[in-house]
């Protein structure tokens, strides 16, 4: 293989951009995670939480944009890929908050329901594979953009990166700063002293599996109405996996999450490109692509070989709250 | 409050309590374990409802039902089990469910450090309100508990067997800030099996057994042993008689032990001790200071990282639990329930689990469950455990009953060395009394005893030397008979080394 087509500014320019964008749906669904599992509960289903927000928010968007709403169509899409995730959050939280059923086992079902769904809603109502919706235009920020390098790498973004960034702060605002996230926060730790200091444990878990629902469903839906415009079996390449992962690596923070999903948006972007430069060599040498492939689940697997064993979570995690017992 | 009356499934917890408290007294309220006295709070307090009964505050009737609304009417309750969130600091756990005075954002810490700080001062409570909670002490914990109750206005303060966790030291502190307390006019309900805790600290007491109120009477005209026969109900001997101890060969000896704990932490540091036949060796310590994984290794559950383990002899260094019980040791464990039985085997199978595989309980390879149903039935009988079948599962026994029935079964082994950790744990004065009895008795027989135990009372009680436990060392060895309960206290507390 030729390194010179590889290591040169424009091409690690685009290589860049591209891990940024692809960041977005893994991180999106990560932030989400965090907020639940700070609250005890462990949202194994992620993986089909975001395939729910993706087929829903692709099908509203693809049907909105060909009537009066089309302006917005992408973002009526995003909003309703976020009430899909909110539905499987309820799901989840009726499961595993009210009726306390074993966590790991929701999760999964969670998982199995939203592929099963997901796919079976598409087949039946748009089915052709040729589907598109019309994605996002960047918006350049003015100024920020001409920065040399950086401006093109940060600020000619579509909306949801931007959108992204924000989240990233808010979050950890929400939990840090907030009463709200120290009761979040307590109720994971802690569920029986919560309830003696007066802290609805049930109703902030429910809180805390919407919210992070809702931004899984936002990941998904970002993922199928902005990034790749199209929805098909397998499209969301187990991200929701990934994330899960994430939380993990990044300790159960939002600023660590943001550097772990950037690593993993890199070496995906890494991943397309490669492959797509073999295709055009084909010279000796090449690495067969399905190894490119793996890179962002080998990265996955070292992250977690990594973290293994070191305790930082929330000490209450998967543990449902029973009243009277500690 | 007056006339309580809370029912459970099969039991009832308070038939008809009256109790009452006032401000500026340290009421205390003892009995024994299952009398009640946890129930009656928890129905003050808002977790439980009460089946029958009123409950009067400040003049008016009030019926809480959630700790929040009792919590607003100035009660504050201090748990057995601390209620804390372990990585907050204390400032976070105090303002935990309160509301900030600029909801949604959080407390302003620096202004609450501070305020903190003063209210900490004000009672003599000592505490750093921006430390975590998980650096602190199990007796700072507890002071962190009692600053949460003040800082939400608390005018009535429960305490849940304050004591049961603290070195004596730490007793002597906190009955000294309750004395204050009550000097300010709080109303304080001290809730205890200790006798000398209660007749020390309180103004009144009420003695509760079996759900009722056997008496209310001023802490002037009580003393330990009539306080004894109100809460059991007969005499009980609050010590039991021993005689000198007549100590022979060595059976089980530590030398230079050295473990470390399941975070990878050094646990134990180079820990050496003898046990000699017919004599009790106790080891006494604020629990979390080595003595859990002693019992470990030496039973061979936890490797030792250095040091060697002798029993009888024969080395039992990181052996199989099996091998070293083989050498003779018959071991007590401190968790009953998790690793002293399986619970829902039935009583039977628990009384031969290590014996079962030898004959006559199996021959040519099958069970022979009318032998087996004998040698229970025998043993039952022999320790009084107290059960309408041996066929019933092991979890049907009441503390006390389950823990004969541990007992029964690892003397009916005949051991040669005896490891019992926290034998008493959680248990009433009169499966108390039976369990000392029945280590005495097995001492004057010959057994060497290793007894570990954070009670310091039963340490004292029944061992003819003592070791102190302090950061995985010994810290120092005394004789039994005699020792000075204050010089103890203070190797505990790590503040004072004697040489060995």
């Amino acid at each position: 293989m030729d390194w010179s087509l590889i290591l040169n500014w424009g091409f690690l320019i685009a290589l860049a951009t591209a891990g940024i964008t692809l960041a977005v749906p893994v991180l999106l669904a990560a932030l989400g995670e965090i907020v639940t599992e700070r609250a005890g509960v462990l949202n194994l289903g992620l993986d089909g939480v975001m395939v729910a927000g993706g087929v829903a928010g692709f099908m509203a968007a693809f049907y909105l944009q060909n009537g009066p709403l089309a302006g917005i169509s992408q973002w009526l899409g995003l909003a309703v890929g976020v009430l899909a995730g909110m539905l499987m959050g309820l799901i989840l939280a009726v499961l595993t908050i009210t009726l306390r059923a074993d966590q790991v086992v929701a999760g999964v079902t969670l998982v199995v329901l939203g592929h099963g769904v997901g796919n079976y809603l598409y087949r039946q109502n748009i089915g052709t594979l040729t589907a598109r919706t019309n994605g996002l235009p960047p918006l350049a920020l003015p100024g920020l953009n001409r920065i040399p390098v950086l401006g093109e790498i940060l600020f000619n973004k579509d909306g949801t990166v931007y959108l992204t960034a924000f989240l990233v702060f808010l979050v950890w605002f929400l939990l840090f700063r907030t009463t709200w996230g120290l009761k979040i926060r307590a109720v994971g730790e802690n569920p029986a002293a919560s309830d003696t200091s007066g802290i609805n444990v049930n109703l902030t878990r429910y809180a805390a599996t919407l919210i992070g629902t809702a931004l899984a469903g936002l990941g998904g839906a970002v993922l199928t109405v902005v990034q790749l415009r199209m929805f098909r079996e397998g499209i969301m390449g187990g991200r929701g996996w990934i994330a899960l992962a994430l939380v993990i690596f990044a300790r159960w923070r939002p600023g660590l999450a943001l550097a772990g999903a950037l690593m993993f948006g890199l070496a995906d972007a890494i991943q397309y490109r490669v492959q797509a430069l073999s295709q055009i060599e084909r010279g000796v040498g090449t690495i067969p692509y399905e190894f490119l492939l793996m890179l962002p689940y080998i990265l996955t697997i070292l992250v977690l070989l990594y973290r293994a064993g070191r305790g930082d979570a929330p000490e209450a995690l998967g543990r449902p709250y029973v009243k009277g017992s500690d | 409050m007056h006339g309580i009356v809370k029912r459970f499934p099969g039991v009832i917890a308070n038939a008809g309590v009256d109790f009452d408290l006032l401000p500026g007294e340290v009421h205390a309220l003892l009995g024994e374990n299952g009398a009640g006295k946890t129930t009656l709070m928890n129905v003050l307090y808002g977790l439980y409802r009460p089946d029958a009964g009123e409950i009067w505050l400040r003049g008016r009737r009030v019926a809480f039902s959630s700790p929040r609304e009792a919590i607003g009417q100035g009660l504050g309750m201090v748990h057995q089990h601390f209620m804390l969130v372990k990585p907050f600091t204390v400032a976070e756990n105090i303002v935990l469910g309160q509301r900030s005075p600029r909801e949604p954002l959080a407390h302003d810490m620096r202004q609450t450090h501070r305020y903190l700080r003063s209210l900490s001062g004000q009672y003599g409570l000592a505490i750093d309100p921006a430390a975590p909670v998980w650096t602190l002490s199990v007796g700072e914990q507890q002071r962190v508990e009692i600053l949460k109750a003040l800082y939400r206005g608390a005018e009535v303060l429960i305490l849940d067997e304050p004591t049961a966790v603290l070195t004596p030291q730490e007793v002597d502190d906190l009955l000294a800030i309750l004395r204050r307390l009550a000097g300010e006019g709080k109303a304080i309900v001290f809730i205890s099996h200790k006798l000398g805790e209660v007749l020390g600290v309180s103004d009144r007491i009420t003695v509760l057994r079996d759900g009722k109120v056997v008496e209310t009477l001023p802490a002037q005209a009580a003393d330990e042993h009539g306080l004894a026969r109100r809460m059991v109900g007969r005499e009980v001997l609050l010590r039991v008689s021993k005689g000198p101890a007549q100590p022979g060969e060595v059976r089980l000896a530590v030398q230079n032990l050295s473990a470390v704990n399941d975070r990878g932490l050094p646990a134990l540091r180079g820990v050496s001790l003898e046990v000699r036949t017919g004599e009790i060796l106790g080891i006494a310590g604020v629990a979390g200071n080595g003595q859990t994984e002693l019992e470990e290794v030496i039973t061979g559950l936890r490797r030792a990282t250095s040091g060697t383990v002798t029993i009888c002899g024969h080395t039992a260094t990181n052996r199989s639990p099996t091998a070293i019980g083989a050498l003779g040791l018959a071991h007590i464990p401190s968790d009953r329930y998790a690793m002293g039985m399986l619970r829902y085997f039935t009583i039977a199978e628990n009384l031969v689990l290590q014996r079962v595989g030898q004959a006559p309980f199996t021959q040519r390879g099958w069970l022979r469950k009318d032998i087996i149903r004998q040698e229970a039935q025998r043993l039952t009988a022999a320790f009084d455990v107290r059960t309408p079948s041996v066929e019933n599962p092991a979890r049907t026994l009441s503390g006390g009953n389950a823990q004969k029935m541990i007992l029964a079964r690892e003397l009916a082994r005949q051991p040669k060395v005896l490891l019992a950790a926290q034998p008493t744990r959680g248990l009433d004065v009169s499966a108390i009394e039976y369990v000392h009895r029945t280590l005495i008795a097995q001492r004057d027989s010959g057994v060497a005893i290793l007894l570990i135990s954070t009670e310091l009372d039963e340490i004292l009680a029944l061992s003819d030397r003592i070791a102190v436990m302090y950061e995985g060392q010994i810290v120092g060895v005394m004789d039994g008979p005699g020792a000075d309960i204050h010089q103890i206290g203070l190797m505990m507390a790590g503040s004072k080394r004697s040489s060995l």
